[in-house]
C-alpha cells in the first residue's frame, strides 16, 4: 500500500494525489466518485469525491450543513437520498443499488449520530437478529445462542456496558452516552469492514468520549478501515486519523494529515466557504 | 416445552400457501343434516345423550334465536351468512372412546401436524426436563367433538375437572346447570343465542375451592370439514381461593367458502380466585384477494362473582376473515380486577373488530386494558371498548392504553372506545395512538443487516411487547413466530 | 341496529310532521329552498328523531329527551333594555341578534361600518346569490341538521371579504324571547374570503323557565390562507332544550379556533363538523361545559382530513355537578391519502358529585398509515391531594374547590385568542362556582 497507515500527506496533499496513489495499488475498500445527492429535491452532495484504503481511519470534518451526514446516510443506503451522479464503490463494485441490509453484510456499519429508539426489542436480541442475518446473508453458519452470549458480554465488558443494559429495549431510556456506546458495542459485535461513525462525540462528556474513543481504537485493525465524522477537533485527540479530509458545501475541499484538524481548530471553516462556491 | 418448539417447526415446514395450518384432513366423519331447525338441535342434543333440561334450554335459546337480527354496528362487512346452508353438527365417526388409542390415526396426525402433545406420553416426555415445570393438559376439539382429553387422572387427584362439555352434562349437571349461561345470558346476542341453542361441544373446567390447577389447561380448536360452523360453548368455575391458567389455540383449513365459528366462552371466579385465559387465534384468514376465511363471531365474557377475585385475557388475534370478539369482565365482586391484553394483527382483506368492556359494579375494582392493534395490506383493523363505572362502583380504576400500528397505505386503523363513568370517585384514564411503523426504526435494523420483513417483524415484536409478557412462555414464543408469519407479504 | 324498521312515530315526530305540512308554503324562500326543504323534512321524516340506537347520538336519545315539539316561534317584540348577551357584556364587539329564528337588525348594534364586512338577511342572500349552495358544508347527513333546514325561518349571510380583517369581533346572538315555549330555526350562512381574519361569537340565551328549543345550524367556508377565530358561548335558559350543527370546510393554508363554552341550557347538543379541504392548514377544536343540576350536554365533533399535512387539536374539558351528564364524542377521521396528518383529542372530565355522569367516546378512524394521531381522555374527582395541600394552607373547602376547578377549566380557556372573550368567560365560571 503506498499509503501507509499514518503517513501525513502533507499541507497540500490534495485528493488528485490520493485518487493517483490508489489506481496504482489493489483496489481500495471504498471509493466515491463524484458524487451528487439529493434530498428532497434539495442538492447536498455536489460532486464529491473520496478513497478510503483498507486499514485507514479517515477524518470528515467540515461546518454544520456541508453534507457530512449524508455521506454517512447515502453510503448505508437510506431511502429518499437520490444519488443523481457519481458512484460508490466497495471493493470495486458499485454498491449504489443494493438496500441497506446487504450494505450490511458486506460490511458497511453505520454508527448513527442519533441513535434510534427500538421500544419493546431487548439489546441483546436485537444484536443476535443483526448478526445472524448478516450471516446468513454471506453463508456463514448462524452463532448459537451460548456462542453469541459470550461474544456480547465480553465485549460490553471492555466497553463498560452493564450487563442490564443488554436487556434493555434498544436505546430505550438510554443516556446519550449509553446510546453512543451501545453503537460502539454494535460495531464490535457486527465486525463491519468499514465503520462510519457520525459525529458520535456529539452530546458526550468527556469521560464517555474516552471510553467511546477507546472502544473504537480497539477496533482498529487492517482488516477494518474507518470513517470518523465530526465537527470538532476534540474527537480526534483520541481516535487518531491517518488522514483528514474537509468537507464544505457537499465536496471535498481539502485533504491532509491529522495536523490539519488542529490547523481547523485555530482557523475555522470560513476559509472553505469562497473554495467550494 | 418441546411440544411449542414442535409447532413452531410444523408452522415452518407446512408450507400451504401463506397459511401454514391449511390442511384438510380426510376422515369420515358424520354430520347433522344441513340447515337449522329445532329437529337440527334435537339432533344433537340426542346425539350427546343430553338430559331433557339440556333440550329444553337449548330450544328455548333457537326459538329466541328465530326472534333476534344479526348485529350490524361492527366495522365488518362480509357477504350475508345463510344459516340454513352450513352444518351444526360434525363429528368424526366413532366418537366413543376409550382410551387415546382408539382415536382416529388421522386425526392424531392432524393434531401432531399442528404441533398439539394429544398423547400423554409425548407430553410427559417433554415435561421430564430439568427446568421444565410447566405442564398443559389438552382438551382438543375437532370440528364439533371433544376428541380426548389428557392428564384426566392427575388433574382428578387434585380435584380438578377437566372435560369435554358434552360430558359435563352428563357428569356433572349440577354444576352446569347452576353456571352454564350464567354470565353470557342465552338472550345476550344473535351468536351467543345461536350457539345456545346448537353447541356441539367445547371445555368444561371446574377448580374447586383453595386449589391452584396444577397445571396449564389447553383446549386446541380445529374446524376440519367443509360448510360445518363450529360452536363451541367453554365454561370455567373457579371456585374460593382457586387458580387455573387456560390457553386457546385454533386453526382452519383453507377453504373457499367462508366458515362459521360462533364460541361462547363463560368465565366465573369466586371470591379470591383468578382466572387467566390466554388465546392464540390463527385460523384461516382467506386468501389475499379475501376469498374463504372463517367468520369469527365470539362471545367471552368472565364474571369477578366473588370479592378480590381476578379474571385475564389474553389474546393474539392473527387469523379470521371476520373477527368479532370483545372479551370482558364483570367486576361484580368488591376489590376485583380485570385485565384485557390483546395483540391483532390484520393483513390481506381481513378485518377485525375487537375489543373488550370492563363493567365496574362492585367497590375499588380495577381493571387494565392494553391493545396493540397492527393493520397492514387492506385490512381493517378496529378497536372498540367499553369502560364504565356504575354508581356504586366507588373507587373504580381503569387504566387503558391502545396503541395502533399501520403498515402501508391502503389498510385502516380505528380505535372506538365508550368510557362512562357515573360515579365521581372513579378514576379513569385512557390514552390512544395510531401511526405508522417507523422508517427511522426500519433503517436502523436494516442498517444493521436485517432483511426488510425481519425488521418489519422485529419492530412489530417490539410493539406488542407488553401484550406478549402476559402470555404463558411457550405460547408467547409461538404468538411471536405467529406474528412474523402474518406480516408475510406485507412489506415492499 | 341502524337499519331497524321505523318504530312508530313518537308525540313529538307526529307533531313536526304536522307543523310541517301546515308551514311549508309560508315558510320563507321559494324554489330551490323550498325544494331543499321538503327534501330534508322527507330524509328526516324517514329516520325520525335520532335515538340511542343511532351510534352519532348514542348518549343524547332525542327521542326520549324531546317529548314534544313546541309550535313555530313567532316574531320577537321590541328588545328589552340592557346587553342582548349579558355574559359577554364589556365585549367590544359589533353585535347581531337573531331572534326567535328571524335576523331583528332592531335589536342588533354593528357600529362599525368596515367595507370588508357585509351581513344581509339569510334569505334575501340567497336570493341574491343563487350561486351559493345552502347546506353543502360537512354535517348535512346528520337528522337534527335535516330537520333546521326543513324549518329554517332565518338569519344572516356573513361575508369577510378577500384579505379583509375587520377590527372588532362580530358576534352573532340567537335570542328566544317569548313567555311560552316555541321552537326556533336560525341558520347562519359564513364566508370568511381567502387571506382574511374574523373573531366570530356566536353565543344563545333565551328566558329562565321557559321550555323553549333551539336547532341552530350554522355553516362556514374559510377560504385558501384565512384565519377564524369562533366562540360559542351558551347559556341557554335552565328549560331549554337545544341543538346545534356547526359545518366547517377548511380551505389550504387556513387556521380555525373553536372554543365552545356551555352552563345552559337543560339539554344541549352540540355537533361540529369540521373538514380539511386543503393542505397546510390548522385547527383547533376546544371547548368547556360546567354543569349542574339535571343538565345534559353533549359536545360532538367529527374531524376530517380529506387531504394531508394538515394539524388538528382538540381538547375539551367538563366540570360535572349535580346529577349533570355530560358527554363527549370526537372523532378524527384521516381519509385515504391523508398523509403527514398530525390529530390530537384529549377530553378531561372532572366529576364534582357522585350522581353526575360524564361519557367519553373518542374515536380515531384512520386510513392513511403516515400519521400521527392520538387520543387521551380521563375522568375523575377532584384530587384529594390538592385540595387537602389548599386546605392545610388556611383555604376554606369550598373555595380551594372552586379554585382547583377554575385551574382546571383555565387551561382550556387560555386558549381563546381574543382577551376581552377569554375574561368574559372566565368571569362566567367564576360566577358558576359562586352558585355552586
Amino acid at each position: 500500500m503506498a499509503l501507509a497507515v499514518g503517513q501525513p500527506l502533507g499541507r497540500d496533499g490534495n485528493l488528485n494525489r490520493l485518487i493517483q496513489v490508489c489506481e496504482d495499488e489493489d483496489v481500495a475498500l471504498l471509493e466515491i466518485k463524484n458524487l451528487h445527492v439529493e434530498v428532497e429535491d434539495k442538492k447536498i452532495l455536489n460532486g464529491l469525491t473520496l478513497t478510503i484504503e483498507k486499514g485507514q481511519v479517515a477524518a470528515i470534518m467540515g461546518p454544520n450543513g456541508s453534507g457530512k451526514s449524508t455521506l454517512a446516510y447515502v453510503l448505508a443506503g437510506k431511502d429518499n437520498y437520490h444519488v443523481t451522479e457519481g458512484d460508490v464503490l466497495l471493493d470495486g463494485k458499485s454498491i449504489l443499488g443494493m438496500a441497506p441490509d446487504e450494505r450490511a453484510a458486506k460490511g458497511v456499519f453505520l454508527a448513527f449520530q442519533y441513535p434510534v429508539e427500538v421500544p419493546g426489542v431487548a439489546t441483546m436480541t436485537f444484536l443476535r437478529t443483526a448478526l445472524n442475518a448478516q450471516r446468513k446473508t454471506r453463508g456463514e453458519p448462524e452463532f448459537s445462542t451460548p456462542e453469541f452470549m459470550k461474544r456480547v458480554r465480553e465485549t460490553s465488558k471492555l466497553l463498560g456496558i452493564d450487563q442490564e443494559m443488554l436487556r434493555r429495549a434498544v436505546n430505550v431510556g438510554f443516556s446519550g452516552g449509553e446510546k453512543k456506546r451501545n453503537e460502539i458495542l454494535q460495531m464490535a459485535v457486527l465486525e463491519p469492514r468499514l465503520a462510519v461513525l457520525d459525529e458520535t462525540d456529539s452530546g458526550l462528556d468527556i469521560d464517555a468520549l474516552k471510553i467511546v474513543s477507546e472502544g473504537v481504537n480497539r477496533l482498529r485493525s487492517p482488516e477494518r478501515s474507518m470513517i470518523v465524522i465530526t465537527h470538532y477537533q476534540r474527537l480526534l485527540e483520541y481516535i487518531v486519523p491517518d488522514v483528514v479530509h474537509v468537507m464544505a458545501k457537499g465536496r471535498v475541499v481539502k485533504s491532509g494529515g491529522k495536523e490539519l484538524a488542529l490547523e481547523l481548530e485555530a482557523t475555522g471553516y470560513a476559509q472553505f466557504a469562497d473554495e467550494a462556491a | 416445552m418441546p411440544a411449542v418448539q414442535e409447532t413452531v417447526e410444523h408452522v415452518r415446514s407446512i408450507d400451504v400457501d401463506q397459511y401454514k395450518y391449511g390442511f384438510v384432513t380426510d376422515i369420515e366423519s358424520e354430520k347433522a343434516p344441513k340447515g337449522l331447525s329445532e329437529d337440527t338441535v334435537r339432533f344433537i342434543s340426542a346425539k350427546k345423550n343430553e338430559p331433557e333440561w339440556m333440550l329444553a334450554w337449548r330450544l328455548e335459546a333457537y326459538k329466541r334465536w328465530l326472534t333476534m337480527r344479526e348485529p350490524t354496528w361492527a366495522r365488518v362487512d362480509y357477504p350475508k351468512i345463510d344459516y340454513q346452508n352450513a352444518y351444526y353438527y360434525s363429528a368424526p365417526k366413532r366418537n366413543v372412546l376409550a382410551s387415546l388409542d382408539e382415536v382416529d390415526p388421522e386425526i392424531l396426525r392432524t393434531y401432531e401436524k399442528l404441533g398439539i402433545p394429544l398423547r400423554e406420553q409425548e407430553i410427559l416426555a417433554g415435561v421430564v426436563k430439568p427446568e421444565g415445570e410447566r405442564r398443559v393438559a389438552v382438551d382438543a376439539v375437532f370440528d364439533s367433538v371433544s376428541v380426548a382429553t389428557t392428564f384426566k387422572a392427575e388433574l382428578k387427584k387434585a380435584g380438578v375437572i377437566f372435560m369435554p362439555m358434552s360430558e359435563a352434562i352428563r357428569e356433572h349437571p349440577e354444576l352446569v346447570r347452576k353456571y352454564l349461561g350464567s354470565v353470557v345470558p342465552v338472550t345476550d346476542n344473535f351468536f351467543a343465542t345461536l350457539n345456545s341453542a346448537v353447541f356441539s361441544d367445547g371445555s368444561f373446567v371446574y377448580v374447586p375451592p383453595g386449589v391452584r390447577c396444577p397445571m396449564e389447561l389447553s383446549t386446541y380448536f380445529r374446524i376440519n370439514e367443509a360448510n360445518t360452523g363450529q360452536f363451541e360453548r367453554t365454561l370455567i368455575i373457579a371456585d374460593k381461593g382457586a387458580y387455573v391458567s387456560y390457553l386457546e389455540g385454533c386453526t382452519a383449513p383453507m377453504r373457499d367458502e367462508n366458515q362459521l365459528h360462533a364460541a361462547v366462552v363463560e368465565l366465573v371466579t369466586l371470591d379470591d380466585a383468578e382466572i387467566k385465559y390466554s388465546t392464540v387465534q390463527n385460523w384461516y384468514p382467506g386468501d389475499a384477494d379475501g376469498k374463504g376465511g372463517i367468520f369469527n363471531f365470539v362471545t367471552k365474557r368472565g364474571d369477578c362473582r366473588g370479592a378480590r377475585s381476578k379474571i385475564s385475557w389474553t389474546q393474539v388475534e392473527t387469523g379470521s376473515a371476520i373477527t368479532w370478539k370483545y372479551p370482558s369482565c364483570i367486576l361484580r365482586g368488591d376489590n376485583s380486577r380485570g385485565e384485557f391484553y390483546s395483540i391483532a394483527i390484520s393483513n390481506g382483506r381481513q378485518q377485525v373488530d375487537s375489543g373488550t368492556k370492563m363493567l365496574h359494579l362492585g367497590k375499588n375494582t380495577t381493571s387494565r386494558i392494553i391493545s396493540k392493534g397492527i393493520a397492514a395490506g387492506k385490512s381493517d383493523n378496529t378497536y372498540r371498548g367499553l369502560v364504565s363505572a356504575h354508581r356504586k362502583a366507588t373507587g373504580a380504576r381503569n387504566f387503558t392504553n391502545c396503541d395502533s400500528l399501520l403498515i402501508g397505505d391502503r389498510c385502516g386503523a380505528h380505535t372506538v372506545p365508550y368510557i362512562e363513568a357515573k360515579n365521581s370517585s372513579a378514576v379513569f384514564e385512557h390514552e390512544a395512538t395510531t401511526s405508522k411503523i417507523s422508517e427511522d426504526m426500519l433503517f436502523y435494523c436494516r442498517q444493521r443487516g436485517m432483511s426488510a420483513e425481519e425488521a418489519t417483524a422485529l419492530v412489530v415484536n417490539g410493539f406488542v411487547k407488553d401484550v406478549l409478557q402476559q402470555l404463558p412462555m411457550e405460547f408467547a414464543v409461538e404468538a411471536q413466530k405467529l406474528i412474523s408469519i402474518s406480516l408475510e407479504g406485507s412489506v415492499g | 341496529m341502524n337499519a331497524e324498521v321505523r318504530a312508530m312515530k313518537t308525540a313529538a315526530e307526529q307533531a313536526l310532521s304536522a307543523a310541517f305540512a301546515a308551514a311549508c308554503d309560508t315558510l320563507p324562500g321559494k324554489g330551490a329552498v323550498a325544494a331543499l326543504r321538503e327534501d330534508a323534512f322527507k330524509r328526516f321524516d324517514a329516520k325520525g328523531l335520532p335515538h340511542r340506537r343511532v351510534e352519532e347520538w348514542k348518549y343524547t336519545d332525542l327521542r326520549a329527551l324531546m317529548r314534544e315539539a313546541k309550535p313555530l316561534a313567532g316574531p320577537a317584540g321590541a328588545k328589552p333594555k340592557g346587553d342582548i348577551e349579558p355574559v359577554l357584556t364589556g365585549v367590544d364587539a359589533n353585535h347581531t341578534a337573531i331572534v326567535n329564528g328571524r335576523y331583528e337588525p332592531a335589536w342588533s348594534d354593528f357600529k362599525d361600518n368596515d367595507p370588508g364586512v357585509s351581513i344581509v338577511e339569510l334569505f334575501k342572500f340567497l336570493a341574491d346569490e343563487p350561486g351559493y349552495r345552502l347546506g353543502e358544508t360537512p354535517g348535512s347527513g346528520d337528522p337534527a341538521h335535516w330537520l333546521n333546514t326543513a324549518f329554517m325561518s332565518g338569519g344572516v349571510a356573513l361575508r369577510v371579504k378577500r384579505g379583509a380583517a375587520p377590527a372588532k369581533p362580530i358576534h352573532i346572538a340567537h335570542v328566544f324571547s317569548g313567555d311560552a315555549g316555541a321552537a326556533m330555526y336560525p341558520r347562519v350562512v359564513v364566508i370568511v374570503e381567502p387571506g382574511a381574519q374574523l373573531t366570530l361569537i356566536e353565543s344563545f340565551s333565551g328566558p329562565e323557565g321557559i321550555d323553549y328549543q333551539v336547532n341552530s345550524a350554522l355553516e362556514l367556508v374559510i377560504g385558501d390562507g384565512a384565519r377564524v377565530d369562533h366562540i360559542k358561548v351558551g347559556c341557554d335558559g335552565g328549560a331549554a332544550l337545544r341543538v346545534s350543527t356547526l359545518g366547517v370546510a377548511v380551505g389550504a393554508k387556513a387556521n380555525y379556533k373553536n372554543f365552545a363554552f356551555t352552563v345552559g341550557g337543560a339539554v344541549v347538543r352540540n355537533q361540529t363538523f369540521v373538514r380539511f379541504g386543503g393542505e397546510g392548514s390548522e385547527g383547533a377544536i376546544d371547548g368547556a361545559s360546567l354543569l349542574k343540576g339535571r343538565q345534559h350536554v353533549d359536545n360532538t365533533l367529527v374531524i376530517s382530513h380529506a387531504v394531508g399535512h394538515c394539524m388538528s387539536r382538540e381538547r375539551f374539558k367538563s366540570v360535572l355537578d349535580g346529577e349533570s351528564h355530560g358527554i363527549f364524542q370526537g372523532k378524527i377521521i384521516v381519509e385515504p391519502h391523508a398523509q403527514k396528518t398530525d390529530g390530537k383529542m384529549m377530553t378531561r372530565a372532572l366529576l364534582l358529585s357522585d350522581e353526575a355522569e360524564a361519557d367519553n367516546k373518542p374515536e380515531l378512524e384512520i386510513f392513511a398509515d403516515d400519521v400521527v394521531c392520538g387520543h387521551g381522555a380521563t375522568a375523575g374527582a377532584l384530587d384529594e391531594g390538592l385540595r387537602f395541600y389548599l386546605m392545610s394552607r388556611g383555604i376554606p373547602a369550598k373555595e380551594a374547590e372552586a379554585l382547583l376547578v377554575q385551574a382546571f377549566i383555565g387551561e382550556v380557556v387560555e386558549e381563546i385568542a381574543h382577551e376581552g372573550v377569554r375574561d368574559a368567560l372566565m368571569f362566567a365560571a367564576l360566577k358558576w362556582l359562586g352558585s355552586r
